[in-house]
């Protein structure tokens, strides 16, 4: 019995701040499952229904790409290019930098193409891309509340604009826990390049008010991969090792007295950090990789590129990491959308092709989500020769983890200004996404400040049924 | 939570188990809250079937013969029939809300009908209850003991006084006890020792610092903006401020007035102008494309979210959108509440400029010093007190306006004097032919890049030169032997081993991008001054025109030798027929006199007689600004006012509140929705729910003060239950009402609501005295006992509700690099200033932009301040703190999540911080007398306040011996280990002893006892 009650005294702190949101569990089995997530490995709750995706790797395309250019096919648009944008479509709508100017409509810049079986049309920028139309499911008609990159990304990894929530790879690992004994559940990698770099704040992969241990950790293409992951100069493994034993004992001993099972979980994250000393560095040295592989991704190890970043997020994914988030910091296009859009597309195409083909060959895209798309999309509207900020209506795709491949799902208005057909908000995306992870996204709560908080937040979310194989 | 304490106490049956007879505040809101209220509760826009159940009116309403609930007659009462029946279309709470109703809480509910269903005010809401506790007697033992004794309970042992000392250090000052404070207390046998010591550290400068830390997470305070680009803001004079008021036990509702409205007291000091900074810490953006109606709209949430949870502990902020759920507040509260906040005077995007400034007295002094020097320094003050100078700048001034006059009404040639070289020499071996116009005519070899340097003799006073670039028939066009045009990197003017400063420049023609001044930037590079001469050809020779900065006297003869530097990557662009001209004017210009003000022209024109005095004045002046006599003069008042100018941007500066005449307009928007322009326009109000001492003024509009007076006024319960509980729970680890963030209907019923309630009139009645409220909750018994429980008490209290043990955990964030700093030595004991900038990982702010930026390191004492002082990023939080769940600052934080994380391990064990510490630790360690038992045994004592056991002493032996050989073995790792980090290390101590120490310090600061509190 006394072992027992030990366990639910370590839950305290988590008790205190709050208690998991699934159903009717009587006490002692509430403070026991709640117990479980002590544990590295186990999540708070248990599946509401089988899992199509273990796992999910987000590429987000920071800065907010053009729809218009990349997903999101508009014959009609090229015909009213240099037209006034009608005043009954703009009025009263929220606009970023274009307020208070001229609103002109710019055709698309780029031609699209139909591809594969499904003749699903896609951008000519995306050579690659362009070779998985049967995989993927395009959603051209995704909304937004938010105009700027902050508060959008923000809205977009946390359900509301309100910082200090917790982040979609949070909730996920919070939920169902990691798989990985030596390796954090919620890893981030960035990259830039191809338009201006818009700021990322470490709050898009915070924890929020979900225990810290949830929180997603960034991984670096310079310095230490993981911060503070390194011995101090001047000590080897083994010098470390005797460290890390010499805490592991004189926390044992004083274990003895107290009976803290606060100390039995330090002394196990000594444990995990030391074989994170081993663990990430192996992770992230290529070498081990053939030159096909490299060549397939066009990774050169060590570049920080995107590309190298997906064979990255493929090695996590392979040793069991929950959530995966890439940022590619280079789709605020303002000015010269044509160029710009090229340029950074060359930048991504590769690489997202060859991470979702790589996973395909070794049998892991039927369990891993891969979601493409960024935090908002552009406006029909030139602003000079680029797009400002538009929320009303973008694109993104996502394939595997039992998403349904060569479909396209929802469409805009003939201007690419509103999405009308099936409309996807953010909420609805993620109740989408937490489906295909086993959870309900209405029974998935957390309590914090007298509320059940949810990531699909306050307002109706829907799972997107058409989008599920 | 609230669950669990209900099922503890009533239903599962163990000897926490409650008194009979079921409590509505305790038992029965928490679970009408939950369950019924989203529906059934105060918000009428989403209430079904026009039932409430928040209000008894509500519940025992007639509904046609029937109602919701009937007291004492559970068979009548709806409400039970629809939680007990299966009917899936009848049951209440509906399946697809999922919050089911358990059967604990359904026993619950069934007592509470049956004993007559009586409905209480929320207790957070309701008068605090004065119950007057025994004279002498503890007030904390008072009520935790009285609910054990009806248990069958008592307090744990009290603990160890070695423990106890260290739990009141960490309590106290965030730091632990130093070893002589320790061994004094313990050698002091009064019975007054630990009243003395607990009087001693609230006396300590430290407390202060360390109820910062948590009151600024509650106002989220930090260095940067938040959104976007998340730029620098300077605001560290308001947490000086904070510090300064907790040690000097600023009576609280003072602390209070001041933050919220310092700038409307009358005759505010500089101190209440800072406290007032606090309405400006909120996360504001600098985004290009944000709406400022938006932003308006998101700051003022974000103001109303943070004044009601720090001071009311209540979620205000929940009612944006929609009446609250659970509380009464409405839409209407949430904006009339913003409404106080409206006249704020700040820019709503972009920069926001300080507005007021901090010099230090030493700053003050020297810019009052300056002042005075400048006043001095000015040519007046000079030529008055130097009657010489004075009158023979009158002098040079006649005789200026003599030769201005013969320049003016002469043509432009006769102000220059054209000057044969008396030596010439080509560094790429060309032959130079002076010419009869005095030019000097390039033949011989024609290099691709050339350097001229001519020596020229002259008389009196040269104030400018000028170069022409003259056309020659032997050149194939314009003006070199090239393709006609040069470039001309840099034009030198020597007077013995000075180097002439030319201030200034005129050039005939400028090819674009090649404008004079590139040719005296100080830089031999591929810029220069060009002719524009490789198009067609020109019909004008090109002129350049140096000034210099001062004239140079010659005297009856001397040397200037000048250098005309060809470096350009073009090819053969070298000048071909140079000619100079000297000048004595002060008013040099390319086509006569230049640069002169026209109103001066004017006045030279006349005789003196007929000046006009202001243009006599405007002459004198005009010649005082440039006349050579005064030129160290003139340097000498630039330069003084240089340093007032630096002087004043050094000092420190701080953003504070500032009333506008005319408040923003506050309208109530429909769903929050910041675009909607139909909502009715409001004024501050107070929540209309809540009690108040008086209606605001009638005569005119509510204003921060007011709202501030009402927050401390005696009818409000809130604020001093809000700030009682968040004090207890920084004590025992957790609050007598459990959800310190919220005292409203969603939180948690306190465990002892009449010890709450007790503590908080007391602090009311003391004059908000925070120090006394701190002394009564550590001078009881309570406080002091064991943390360690007995068997039986995890098992009849697993959580604590009952406080029947001390609470144990690990320090927070800033007081964990405290503790390492102060075992180091290495801690700089400062108090205040801006903030710091220690070691942090390069690259950590990689992804910042609008500016991209960089950590700047700070140097010396700002490596080793304590962690309060480090600066806070809000998008970037240091990511040591942040792996010891440092919050960032977005939010009113009012308790930390504690996690047990993986990452604080890499921190402790690899962080240069940590690494410097211990390295200095183990100086400190190594230079003891005595053999390696008694060093271990220094060590450990030193880190845990107590003598390590045998096992302990062996373990770390062990791990020194066997480190030491690998050192002595390994000089190379030895030093790279002891370089790591600024302080220099002790060279007396054997490098192999230093490293293998370090291992063991460093072991000593990752064990959990030197960083937990307990």
């Amino acid at each position: 019995m006394f072992p027992k009650f030990d366990q639910l005294l370590s839950r305290r702190a988590f008790i205190n701040s709050g208690t998991v949101g699934i159903g009717s569990a009587a006490l002692t089995s509430q403070l026991l499952a709640e117990n479980s997530v002590a544990q590295t490995t186990a999540g708070a709750l248990k599946p509401h229904h089988a899992a199509k995706a273990k796992r999910v790797i987000f590429l987000c395309m920071a800065g907010g790409p053009s729809h218009l250019e990349t997903l999101d096919y508009k014959p009609n648009l090229v015909k009213m290019d240099g037209k006034p944008m009608p005043e009954s479509v703009t009025a009263g709508q929220p606009i970023a930098q274009l307020q208070g100017k001229e609103l002109k409509i710019m055709g698309p810049q780029h031609g699209f193409t139909q591809h594969g079986q499904s003749g699903q049309w896609i951008s000519d920028v995306f050579p690659n891309i362009s070779k998985l139309a049967d995989d993927i499911a395009i959603v051209n008609s995704m909304t937004t509340k938010q105009i700027n990159h902050d508060p959008a990304h923000t809205f977009m990894n946390t359900g509301t604009q309100i910082s200090g929530r917790p982040s979609m790879g949070s909730w996920i690992n919070y939920g169902l826990g990691s798989e990985s004994k030596d390796l954090p559940g919620f890893v981030v990698l960035t990259s830039v390049g191809g338009g201006q770099n818009q700021p990322i704040a470490a709050r898009q992969w915070h924890s929020g008010f979900l225990p810290s241990r949830y929180q997603g950790v960034q991984f670096h293409s310079t310095g230490d991969p993981v911060l503070y992951v390194s011995n101090p100069n001047g000590v080897k493994r083994d010098g470390q090792r005797a460290v890390v034993d010499a805490v592991n004992s004189l926390n044992r001993l004083r274990n003895r007295d107290i009976r803290d099972p606060e100390i039995d979980t330090k002394i196990t994250q000594y444990e995990m950090a030391f074989r994170m000393q081993a663990s990430v560095p192996e992770l992230v040295d290529l070498s081990d990789e053939p030159q096909e592989v490299l060549d397939m991704y066009g990774a050169k190890p060590g570049d920080g590129s995107f590309a190298s970043n997906c064979l990255l997020a493929r090695r996590l994914a392979e040793r069991g990491v929950r959530f995966i988030h890439l940022y590619h910091r280079g789709w605020d296009h303002h000015g010269g959308v044509k160029a710009n859009v090229e340029k950074t597309a060359n930048l991504v195409d590769r690489g997202s092709w060859a991470l979702v083909e790589d996973l395909k060959r070794r049998g892991m895209l039927k369990d891993t989500l891969v979601v493409w798309g960024g935090e908002f999309g552009r406006t029909p509207m030139a602003q000079g020769s680029g797009r400002d900020h538009h929320i009303k209506g973008f694109s993104l795709w996502m394939a595997g983890g039992g998403v349904k491949g060569g479909i396209t799902h929802g469409a805009t208005d003939d201007f690419g200004y509103n999405a009308v057909d099936n409309v996807v908000t953010v909420h609805d995306f993620h109740a989408t996404m937490l489906h295909l992870l086993g959870i309900d996204h209405t029974r998935f709560t957390y309590q914090f400040q007298g509320l059940d908080q949810k990531l699909t937040g306050v307002e109706h979310a829907h799972v997107v049924k058409e989008l599920l194989a | 939570m609230k669950k669990l304490f209900t099922s503890i106490l009533v239903g599962a049956g163990c000897a926490a188990s409650a008194t009979a007879g079921v409590d509505f505040n305790r038992d029965i809101r928490p679970i009408l809250s939950n369950k019924c209220f989203a529906c059934h509760g105060f918000d009428e826009h989403d209430r079904k079937a026009d039932l409430r159940l928040d209000t008894k009116e509500g519940a025992f309403e007639d509904l046609g013969g029937y109602a919701a609930i009937v007291p004492g007659d559970l068979e009548a009462s709806e409400a039970w029939y629809r939680i007990i029946t299966d009917d899936e279309d009848e049951i209440m709470p509906p399946p697809k809300f999922h919050k089911p109703i358990t059967a604990e809480e359904r026993e619950l509910l069934k007592q509470w009908i049956e004993e007559g269903a009586e409905y209480k005010t929320h207790w957070s809401y309701a008068p605090l209850q004065d119950k007057n506790v025994p004279q002498g007697e503890s007030t904390v033992d008072h009520f935790i003991k009285k609910e054990l004794s009806t248990k069958g309970m008592a307090l744990s042992p009290q603990t160890d006084q070695v423990t106890l000392a260290r739990r009141l250090h960490f309590d106290l000052l965030g730091l632990p006890p130093k070893s002589e404070i320790i061994d004094g207390y313990l050698a002091d046998k009064s019975p007054e020792a630990y009243s003395k010591l607990v009087d001693q550290l609230l006396a300590h400068p430290a407390f202060g610092e360390r109820m910062a830390v948590y009151w600024l997470d509650l106002v989220r305070y930090a260095d940067t903006i938040g959104y976007h680009s998340d730029n620098f803001m300077e605001v560290s004079a308001y947490r000086d401020y904070v510090i300064d008021a907790f040690n000097k036990n600023l009576p609280y509702d003072q602390f209070t007035i001041e933050q919220l409205a310092g700038d409307l007291l009358p005759d505010a000091t500089q101190e209440q102008k800072i406290a007032s900074g606090y309405n400006r810490l909120l996360q504001t953006t600098e985004e290009g494309g944000a709406q400022a109606a938006e932003y308006l709209t998101i700051y003022a949430a974000d103001r109303v979210r943070n004044v009601s949870n720090v001071w009311i502990g209540s979620t205000i902020g929940c009612a944006q959108c929609h009446d609250h759920k659970y509380d009464p507040f409405t839409a209407r509260d949430f904006y009339t509440f913003a409404a106080f906040f409206a006249d704020v005077k700040e820019k709503t995007l972009g920069r926001r400029q300080p507005n007021l400034k901090l010099p230090t007295e030493s700053q003050s002094q020297k810019m009052v010093e300056l002042r005075e020097q400048i006043k001095q320094s000015e040519i007046p003050a000079v030529l008055a007190a130097d009657a010489d100078l004075s009158a023979n700048l009158a002098k040079a001034q006649l005789q200026w306006q003599q030769t201005t006059k013969t320049e003016l009404e002469s043509d432009a040639a006769s102000m220059w004097q054209i000057v044969k070289p008396v030596e010439m020499v080509s560094k790429g071996k060309q032959v130079f032919k002076v010419q009869e116009d005095g030019s000097v005519l390039a033949t011989g070899p024609n290099p691709a890049k050339d350097d001229y340097t001519f020596t020229l003799t002259a008389k009196g006073q040269v104030s400018a030169i000028l170069l022409e670039a003259r056309r020659d028939k032997s050149f194939r066009k314009n003006f070199s032997r090239g393709n006609g045009n040069f470039v001309l990197s840099e034009f030198r003017v020597k007077h013995g081993d000075q180097q002439v400063k030319i201030a200034k420049g005129l050039a005939s023609h400028t090819q674009g991008g090649f404008p004079i001044e590139k040719a005296f930037d100080g830089k031999v590079d591929g810029s220069g001054w060009a002719g524009d001469g490789h198009g067609a050809a020109v019909d004008t020779d090109r002129q350049a025109l140096f000034i210099f900065e001062n004239p140079i006297d010659l005297g009856d003869g001397g040397e200037l030798v000048v250098e005309m530097i060809h470096q350009s990557p073009h090819s053969q662009h070298n000048i071909g027929r140079p000619r100079l001209s000297l000048t004595s004017s002060l008013n040099p210009g390319l086509s006569g006199v230049g640069e002169l003000p026209t109103d001066v022209v004017e006045a030279l024109k006349l005789s003196a007689a007929d000046r006009s005095d202001e243009q006599t004045k405007k002459l004198t002046d005009y010649y005082t600004g440039i006349a050579p006599l005064l030129a160290d003069k003139r340097k000498h008042l630039e330069s003084v006012k240089k340093q007032l100018a630096d002087a004043e941007k050094n000092q420190r500066t701080m953003l504070v509140s500032e009333p506008l005449p005319t408040p923003r307009m506050t309208r109530i928007l429909n769903r929050g929705d910041w675009m909607d322009k139909d909502g009715e326009v409001v004024e501050p109000a107070l929540p209309a729910f809540l009690p108040r001492d008086g209606d605001l003024p009638a005569d005119r509009r509510g204003n921060r003060l007011d709202l501030a007076h009402w927050i401390v006024g005696d009818s409000n319960p809130l604020t001093a239950r809000t700030m009682v509980n968040r004090m207890w729970m920084l004590l025992f680890g957790e609050g007598i009402s459990r959800n310190v963030d919220d005292l409203g209907g969603q939180g948690e019923p306190p465990t002892h609501p009449e010890l709450l309630d007790q503590l908080a009139i007391d602090f009311k009645n003391s004059g908000w005295d925070l120090k006394g409220l701190v002394k009564a909750i550590v001078m009881s018994e309570t406080y002091r006992q064991s943390s360690t429980p007995s068997e039986s008490l995890v098992q009849d209290d697993p959580t604590n509700l009952l406080w029947a043990r001390q609470g144990r955990w690990r320090l927070d964030a800033e007081f964990v690099r405290d503790t390492a700093l102060q075992l180091s030595g290495l801690l700089v004991e400062k108090q205040g200033g801006v903030s710091v900038k220690p070691y942090q990982p390069a690259g950590y702010w990689q992804h910042l932009n609008f500016p991209k930026r960089k950590w700047e390191q700070g140097a010396n004492d700002d490596l080793y301040r304590r962690g309060l002082y480090t600066f806070r990023c809000r998008s970037f939080t240091h990511p040591s703190m942040l792996s010891f769940d440092a919050p960032s600052r977005e939010e009113c934080t009012s308790q930390r999540t504690r996690s047990n994380i993986p990452q604080q391990a890499l921190v402790l064990l690899n962080d240069p911080s940590y690494v410097e510490a211990s390295r200095k630790f183990a100086d400190e360690v190594a230079k003891r007398e005595g053999n390696t038992a008694a060093k271990v045994s220094y060590a450990w004592k030193s880190a845990t306040s107590r003598e390590p056991s045998a096992e302990e002493q062996e373990i770390l032996e062990g791990l020194y011996q066997a480190q030491l050989k690998i050192y002595q073995a390994d000089q190379e790792q030895a030093k790279a280990y002891l370089a790591t980090g600024h302080a220099p290390r002790d060279e007396s101590i054997d490098l192999a002893e230093a490293a293998a120490w370090t291992q063991v310090t460093r072991a000593i600061l990752n064990a959990y006892e030197t960083t937990s509190r307990n």
